[in-house]
């Protein structure tokens, strides 16, 4: 294996993949941007006209606002799954079980989910509100049409999508602790809450840091359940970057400007993994092995 | 070492695998992309020409089943032709055939809105002018006037239209005959009618405003009755203005609907699917669309009897001292066919195009119940009788305002239609509606 052609020839298949599905792609994307074009007709070279637009764009900054907000709202979410983690890699009755429950919603496909959270958020027949006005509350709202509450009904069903994918994440990591650890920890006297603050928190570090990138990111770009529960609206209160890109594409025959808002998302996110990466770095990493 | 190579050999054949059918896929998307390209350019023998539409079976089962029969003669007319669809609903449509035309590899034939719609395609050069078909001898004097010439730009006519639509407020009778309520024909009378519905608990008027131009009919309406087809005609082409008062004044007649309680709970979260469902299970009383409805309330057999023979129609009412009249409809030509201006059988494809419309335009009245754009003699047919009230106000309709959506140009249009559900939502005053307009009109793209 020492080889270097042979290693070279191994990876060459992945590198030619990569390269054509994600790296040109991004290149073009980049050059599109500086292009006022409407998909149609042929390009015209405009420099840094539509970054300029762009950066004055007040519907772009409001969409990045929304998307912040999942940010930080899946971040948060993150301690909930690490504590039902937890809960699960101790030894309960039925763990298993409540281990696949948990994963159910994210074998379903976006749209899926979609569909079913647009029926229990339907204003009128919907489960929420006829749960809601049979315990007295008279006039709930319309979850996916009042633009104060519509990023949050929508947030909703996103954390609840991802929940098993993370849950399962820390549930792996944590079941990785050797017993060994925890039952040394025990004999020193340490309760159940002790163990997880200080031993088994810890020794995941590293996972958390790896779910927080994901998440932030996953939620910077995120598309699927927006574009099909409100398409943004109404009027834009539920516009996130990816969609307003989209829109501005597709729906505005304004491929350029679509590409540029791609390609700044593209940047955005690239910075989010940097800083988290920078605000978690550590000098000694925790190990067992 | 032995073992080791083995394994690292099975790896690199997975990942060529992986490779390999990567491109694969994209050759076999490719092949449907163009079939119609690939082999009907070696010769006349064999031909397959590629369509693509927006009528699902499920939805629109009338529809579908139309084109399905008028392909299936076709075929058996023309033994060499062998045609593949393929079908999306409206909106996937739409988004597909702007990618497929940003890669330039439009089906043959396909589906396309009028007026701003098409404009960017014929800049691009995409679709190929259909005059010599239009002036032919299967189509000559065939359409309604003004329906070809909504697909004309420069002169050349680049589709030709198959529907033809306006939209009537359909109404269920059952509901109005329980509150004592007569049919309204001024606007404070349908004000009237609203109130006393909604007092008694029932939802007026079923929208989906998550779609957007749902509501935009509304607005259309309200403002042609207010300001008039020609102050609404001159704002919308940027000769006029959006700010006129009267314009104003019809966005702000919206938000006393909305005041009112006229439409059903959080319309401006639900699609028109969602929004027609109030309609048609009986909770609300009226639900403006257009007549590509019709099937629904009188030919679809899913649909229950009972319910159809509840559905009524009237037109929008008139506003007192408004400058529209009672007989000027929203609508306009529906959809159109177009041919791909770089399909290598396009000789084929306009042939297609040509019987397809001829074809529609006999066959779309008797089977499918909807209006073509083509003339009907409906002398010897036994059709709906809602069917026969609509094509007679059709036929003496004094103006037929188009879709906003389809009359501005894309961004423009987007504008419009955010702007709807901004003023449905009560987000921005009616002046603030006006002043958006009338700056996307004048940006002009």
């Amino acid at each position: 294996m020492s080889n270097k052609g042979v290693i070279a020839l191994y990876v060459l298949p992945s590198l030619l993949l990569l390269l054509s599905i994600v790296y040109i792609p991004i290149v073009l994307t980049g050059y599109y941007g500086l292009n006022k074009w409407d998909g149609i007709s042929p390009m015209s070279f405009i420099g840094f006209d539509n970054y300029k637009t762009l950066v004055q764009d007040q519907a772009f900054w409001q969409s990045a606002y929304h998307s912040l907000l999942l940010a930080v709202f899946s971040a948060i979410s993150l301690i909930g799954y690490l504590a039902i983690a937890l809960v699960l890699s101790g030894k309960i009755k039925g763990a298993n079980l409540l281990r696949k429950i948990y994963l159910i919603p994210m074998l379903l496909s976006s749209v899926a989910i979609a569909q079913l959270w647009i029926k229990i958020y339907h204003p009128s027949n919907g489960v929420l509100n006829t749960f809601l006005n049979s315990i007295g509350i008279s006039d709930p709202p319309s979850w996916l049409a009042d633009p104060k509450v519509v990023l949050f009904s929508l947030f909703v069903p996103i954390v609840w999508q991802y929940a098993g994918f993370y849950i399962l994440i820390y549930y792996a990591g944590l079941k990785n602790i050797p017993e060994t650890l925890t039952e040394a920890a025990r004999i020193d006297g340490a309760n159940s809450w002790q163990i997880a603050m200080r031993i088994k928190l810890p020794l995941v570090t590293e996972i958390i840091k790896v779910t927080v990138v994901l998440s932030v990111v996953g939620s910077l770009k995120y598309f699927d359940l927006i574009y099909v529960m409100t398409d943004g609206g109404p009027n834009g209160a539920s516009e996130v970057m990816a969609s307003y890109m989209y829109h501005k594409a597709f729906r505005s025959f304004d491929f350029g400007y679509g590409s540029a808002i791609g390609f700044f998302l593209l940047l955005i996110c690239l910075l989010a993994t940097y800083l988290i990466r920078k605000a978690t770095a550590t000098k000694d990493t925790v190990q067992f092995h | 070492m032995f073992k080791k190579m083995t394994v690292s050999g099975l790896l690199l054949a997975l990942s060529i695998l992986i490779v390999l059918s990567g491109c694969g896929g994209a050759k076999g998307a490719d092949e449907t992309g163009n079939t119609g390209s690939s082999s009907g350019g070696s010769g006349s023998d064999r031909v397959t020409l590629k369509m693509m539409h927006l009528w699902p079976a499920g939805s629109s089962a009338q529809q579908n089943k139309l084109v399905t029969q008028i392909i299936d003669q076709y075929q058996k007319d023309h033994p060499n032709v062998t045609i593949k669809t393929e079908i999306m609903d409206n909106e996937q449509y739409k988004n597909k055939l702007k990618v497929l035309s940003a890669s330039n590899e439009l089906p043959d034939v396909g589906i396309t809105w009028a007026a701003g719609f098409l404009e960017p395609y014929v800049k691009g050069n995409l679709f190929a002018p259909l005059d010599d078909i239009l002036g032919g001898a299967q189509l000559k004097d065939k359409f309604v006037p003004g329906t070809a010439e909504a697909y004309a730009i420069n002169g050349k006519t680049y589709a030709l239209p198959i529907e033809l639509n306006i939209t009537p407020i359909y109404y269920n009778k059952d509901l109005f005959a329980k509150h004592n309520l007569q049919i309204p024909t001024t606007y404070e009378q349908f004000k009237q009618v609203v109130k006393t519905l909604s007092e008694a608990g029932v939802e007026p008027i079923a929208l989906g405003n998550k779609d957007r131009w749902t509501g935009s009919l509304w607005y259309m309406y309200l403002a042609d009755r207010i300001a008039g087809s020609d102050t609404l005609k001159k704002a919308m082409d940027g000769s006029g203005s959006f700010e006129d008062p009267t314009l104003i004044r019809a966005a702000s007649e919206v938000q006393s609907l909305v005041d009112m309680n006229a439409f059903n709970k959080g319309f401006n979260g639900l699609s028109n699917d969602e929004g027609k469902s109030e309609f048609m299970n009986g909770k609300a009383a009226m639900y403006l669309m257009g007549t590509w409805e019709i099937p629904n309330f009188t030919t679809n057999p899913d649909i229950p009897q009972e319910f159809k023979d509840k559905v009524g129609f009237f037109k929008f009412p008139t506003v007192d001292g408004g400058k529209g009249s009672g007989d000027s409809w929203v609508g306009g030509p529906g959809v159109g066919l177009f041919v791909a201006e770089n399909s290598k059988v396009k000789e084929e494809a306009k042939k297609f195009v040509e019987y397809f419309v001829a074809k529609w335009g006999e066959q779309s009245v008797k089977d499918a119940g909807v209006i073509p754009a083509t003339k009907v003699d409906t002398a010897n047919m036994k059709l709906p009788q809602m069917y026969v009230d609509l094509l007679g106000e059709l036929n003496k309709a004094s103006n037929i305002t188009l879709f906003a959506d389809v009359q501005l140009k894309p961004d423009a249009a987007q504008t419009h239609l955010d702007m709807i559900q901004a003023l449905f939502g009560k987000a921005v005053t009616p002046e603030e509606f006006a002043k958006k307009h009338q700056a996307a009109v004048q940006a002009g793209k």
